[in-house]
């Protein structure tokens, strides 16, 4: 196809896409409305099952199938990350370094990575009560380990965070959702229904049957999957050489 | 009132993605890109979308950003290996 063509037919395919798009606008209720009818259903449900978080109901008890496959969808993009970026044949290992950090940045870096660990746990913690949830939670914690590579150095980071453990981990967890949701097949008659455990007393930790359950398993699942995936770009960045300088 | 802050929040929102855009060091584009994490987990906190606008923070605003600047230092080393082995 020559060059002409191609910009011919990107030109059509663009314009369709554009007229499609309008067309579904066009049609959307308009922004900022107060007639929400999806949203009062969700806000009732939750309400009937003592979750004070709507979105945290949504996510681990309505649509709680939804986020099975979410989870396994970050599940599987881990995986092939720690596939592509393993050590091949051709490449070794050197021990990096110990690096000079700037005092200021060992002193913040080292304040607050207490600070966002708690932080993160607290959101894994509350995510049926208050907004955030086991995936905001999970990162932030996650990432707050980082804040040692950056504070002290890399060695220092390696040593609080045994890679294969939290592999482990995230194995677990996700083991621990898809169980968690075949205990309601046992409960009731429903693969992730929640029914098997009592709804508790409204805005408390323990409430809303098995949403802090799955809630949970997500958090440790995303924190573990985004230590594994960090632990993978770091490797090869920091540690991982070329055969011959190449 | 409430109209205006999200109409700023929009502002901010297509301002930093255009800056974005126009930004080619990647080293540059991945700051960029954590500002642009952080003005969007502002509009959807303003949009009422609290939820949202934590997960935006903590992959948009801090994880993305790392993962491309560890792929930017894997490239730059290759780059110096190569130019030392010649």
């Amino acid at each position: 196809m020559t060059r002409r063509a191609r910009l011919w037919l990107l030109l059509a395919g663009g314009a369709g896409l554009a007229v499609l798009f309008a067309a579904a606008c066009l049609k959307l209720p308009a922004f900022g409305g107060d007639r929400h009818p999806y949203g009062d259903r969700a806000v009732r449900a939750s309400l009937a099952r003592h979750t004070a978080n709507t979105v945290s109901s949504v996510n681990f008890d309505q649509r709680a199938f939804d986020t099975l496959g979410e989870m396994t969808i970050l599940f599987a993009a881990v995986l092939g990350c720690v596939v592509l970026l393993r050590q091949t044949r051709d490449e070794h290992r050197a021990a990096p370094e110990p690096a000079e950090v700037a005092l200021p940045v060992r002193r913040y870096a080292l304040i607050v990575l207490p600070v966002a660990l708690v932080s993160g746990l607290y959101v894994v913690a509350h995510g049926q009560l208050s907004p955030g949830g086991g995936f905001q939670g999970g990162v932030v914690a996650a990432t707050a380990l980082h804040l040692l590579y950056l504070g002290a150095d890399y060695r220092a980071l390696e040593r609080v965070r045994p890679v294969g453990r939290y592999e482990v981990g995230d194995a677990l967890a996700a083991s621990a959702y898809l169980v968690t949701g075949l205990a309601g097949l046992i409960g009731s008659a429903a693969f992730l229904a929640n029914t098997i455990l009592p709804y508790g007393t409204f805005n408390t930790l323990s409430s809303g049957g098995t949403v802090p359950l799955l809630n949970a398993a997500i958090g440790m699942e995303v924190a573990c999957a985004v230590v594994v995936l960090l632990a993978r770009f770091l490797d090869q960045a920091v540690e991982i050489e070329g055969e011959g300088g190449s | 009132m409430a109209d205006a802050v999200i109409v700023v929040a929009l502002l901010l929102v297509a301002a930093s993605a255009t800056v974005a855009v126009v930004t080619r060091d990647p080293v540059r584009q991945a700051l960029v890109l954590a500002v642009l994490g952080v003005v969007l987990a502002v509009l959807f906190t303003v949009l009422q979308a609290p939820d949202v606008g934590l997960s935006q923070l903590a992959v948009g605003s801090a994880l993305t950003p790392l993962l491309l600047m560890l792929t930017v230092r894997k490239v730059r080393r290759r780059g110096q290996e190569k130019g030392r082995g010649r």
